[in-house]
């Protein structure tokens, strides 16, 4: 049972790094699916800078700014060319699977070697807490910001000013604008930082939950982290417990083909999409999207 | 003569699309260290350098066109399918099964048709599954047609290591196709890419000369004043999801009745995904997808070469793919059509406002 949770909070960790960064951008009105993409590159970014530099801590960092990049890149065609916010998604996800592989073989010839990771650090006086210590207070600095950053971002959205407005270019981006408040750069901010979350959810994956790089590796997390948002509601507390959710989902998985039952492993690996199929079935009708999310926002000439 | 310019003016720049994109892989192919030249020749030879290369390019060519045709028929009416990859893998799986499972032993006559008819009909359960979450449960078609190409790919997999494994039970593949299950072939040519063609222009006049294609183009420009006009957008979504659907399950189907003779793991790479660049980059046009296809076909035709003859991974494809999609979406809308559709909604709000 401990193993189970403790798994489950580090499976999750991840899908809350680009969830939330997913949750910023959809508040201000923009559907990013290059989250996919974005995360691919985070991954291989924090890698290949982790590997030349021998500091997980460094590849982080550039990862960070590699998933920015991304962002800004999205918001280039997406918010100042005003092309569909789908497309550029879709063309982003086909660009970093592209270009991290090719990237990956360029780089790497033969064996892709092993790279620095970040371990887990019990936390002080918490980390010594019978069961709770192990599940919640022993995990990889990913796990912390994670959970930290929900925090964060939860109050920045709601009791901020600058989040009020982030959130009113998403609900009514026309009378954003009337007040005063520019809807491009808002939006433009608000993919910067939210893809630059989705980097480092893909540097969790390449330098703490393995310490290589494989092609594809994020292998649909980027679009489970869309369906998380849609499941948490757009707040960041529900984001927290849909993570959390899948990332149980997932622990429950590995168990289960651990222990060796006898499903053929293809169930297994199928599992994760069903639930979050069958989840999206039950709740997308019940959830309320912001009401310009997918709008793109033109400025009517006067 | 207007329209002709305009016609011109799309060719025009799906032309500067491809030759943008092709300039940035020369470019990104120097700054990895690869020579772009040698590159870039390997990939002509292997695309249309001979007639066997031309084949290759074709039968590539050939997926890319039926799926592609969906895509297209699903982005005009504004329904985001994204999951032609998993229709056509369902495709694939039924036809297999159909072939080497339920009717192994029946004629041509019989076995043939229903190996096509059980590809198109499992891409279109799979895209219909996706156009009845939205119509009855609201979920966004983006998110399920992605999931549904996850959960096919497993599907698949399961298959191939159980029920469709072939009796030798070596490999995770299924049996070959009983001869009477195969397409007719004319040299490597078989018949789906006759069928492919014609369907094209069977999409154009279905979405230019009928009732339903005029419902479906008036969703797609103005969904709230298509509404206000007594259409359902979501009827809509599910009638071409389906039909997409099955153009992409067709597909599959030829796959392994023209090409492979057999289903196994990883039987399409990913043609799925191309085929939204292979439709944008068509301007969703039913008939310019044809060359669109053949361009796309090429391209991966003459990426194999150009791995083996000049050690560029074939991933490189996937970045021309992106910029081809990025600047054909962002430079080849024509303003006209979009702010019509926009005035037409307005007017339907504003009506439904005084109302």
């Amino acid at each position: 049972m401990e193993a189970l949770l403790e798994a489950a909070v580090r499976l999750a960790a991840p899908l809350l790094l680009a969830a939330l960064g997913e949750l910023i951008v959809e508040r201000a009105g923009v559907v990013n699916i290059g989250v996919e993409g974005t995360m691919l590159t985070g991954a291989f970014v924090g890698f290949a800078v982790g590997v030349a530099s021998d500091s997980a801590g460094l590849g982080v960092v550039a990862a960070a700014f590699a998933g920015c990049a991304v962002g800004a890149l999205f918001a280039f065609f997406a918010i100042a060319r005003g092309t569909d916010q789908i497309v550029v998604g879709m063309a982003v996800n086909l660009l970093a699977v592209g270009a991290t592989g090719l990237a990956a073989r360029a780089l790497y010839v033969g064996a892709t070697p092993s790279g620095p990771t970040l371990s887990s650090a019990a936390l002080p006086f918490v980390g010594g807490l019978p069961f709770l210590g192990p599940v919640l207070f022993a995990h990889t600095p990913f796990v912390y910001a994670a959970f930290g950053l929900a925090l964060v971002i939860g109050f920045a959205l709601t009791r901020t000013r600058p989040g009020l407005r982030l959130r009113a270019v998403g609900e009514v981006a026309r009378a954003a604008d009337a007040e005063g408040v520019p809807v491009a750069r808002v939006r433009l901010v608000a993919l910067v930082l939210g893809s630059g979350l989705a980097g480092i959810a893909g540097a969790a994956l390449t330098l703490a939950q393995s310490d290589t790089f494989t092609e594809g590796m994020t292998a649909g997390r980027g679009f489970i982290a869309l369906a998380v948002v849609i499941f948490g509601r757009w707040s960041a507390r529900g984001v927290v417990l849909a993570a959390l959710f899948f990332g149980l989902a997932n622990a429950l998985q590995f168990r289960a083909q651990a222990r060796g039952l006898e499903l053929p492993y293809p169930l297994f690996l199928m599992f994760p999409y069903v639930v979050t199929l069958t989840v999206l079935a039950f709740v997308a009708a019940r959830a309320r999207a912001p009401a310009d999310l997918g709008n793109p926002y033109h400025r009517e000439r006067s | 003569m207007k329209l002709g310019d305009e016609r011109l003016n799309d060719v025009a720049r799906a032309l500067f699309a491809i030759v943008l994109a092709l300039v940035a892989v020369a470019g990104a192919l120097a700054m990895l260290g690869f020579a772009p030249g040698p590159a870039l020749s390997a990939l002509a030879r292997g695309s249309i350098g001979s007639s066997a290369a031309l084949t290759a390019t074709v039968l590539k060519s050939t997926p890319l066109l039926l799926t592609g045709l969906g895509v297209a028929l699903c982005f005009r009416c504004g329904v985001w399918n994204i999951g032609a990859e998993g229709q056509l893998l369902v495709g694939a799986l039924c036809a297999t099964a159909v072939a080497t499972r339920l009717l192994p032993d029946a004629p041509a006559i019989v076995l043939l048709p229903a190996v096509i008819a059980a590809g198109a009909l499992g891409g279109f359960v799979v895209g219909a599954v996706a156009g009845a979450l939205r119509a009855s449960r609201g979920v966004s078609e983006v998110i399920s047609t992605i999931l549904l190409n996850f959960i096919a790919i497993q599907l698949v997999a399961l298959a191939v290591h159980g029920p469709l494994q072939e009796v030798a039970g070596a490999y995770p593949k299924s049996d070959p196709f009983p001869a009477a299950a195969l397409l007719p072939t004319i040299g490597r040519w078989h018949l789906g890419i006759g069928i492919a063609a014609l369907l094209a222009v069977a999409t154009q006049g279905l979405l230019f000369r009928t009732a339903v294609g005029f419902r479906m183009r008036a969703v797609g420009l103005a969904p709230r004043a298509a509404r206000f006009a007594g259409i359902s957008p979501e009827r809509i979504a599910l009638f071409t999801l389906g039909l997409g659907g099955a153009l992409a399950g067709l597909a599959g189907a030829f796959e392994v009745a023209g090409v492979t003779g057999q289903l196994y793991e990883g039987i399409s790479p990913g043609h799925g995904y191309t085929a939204i660049a292979v439709a944008l980059l068509a301007k969703l046009h039913p008939l310019a997808v044809i060359p669109s296809a053949l361009f796309f076909g090429a391209l991966e035709a003459g990426a194999g070469a150009m791995q083996r003859e000049a050690g560029v991974p074939a991933t490189v494809t996937q970045v021309v793919q992106g910029i081809a999609i990025l600047v054909s979406a962002t430079y080849a809308v024509s303003a006209g059509r979009r702010h019509g559709g926009a005035a037409a909604d307005a007017a339907a709000d504003a009506v439904e406002e005084r109302a």
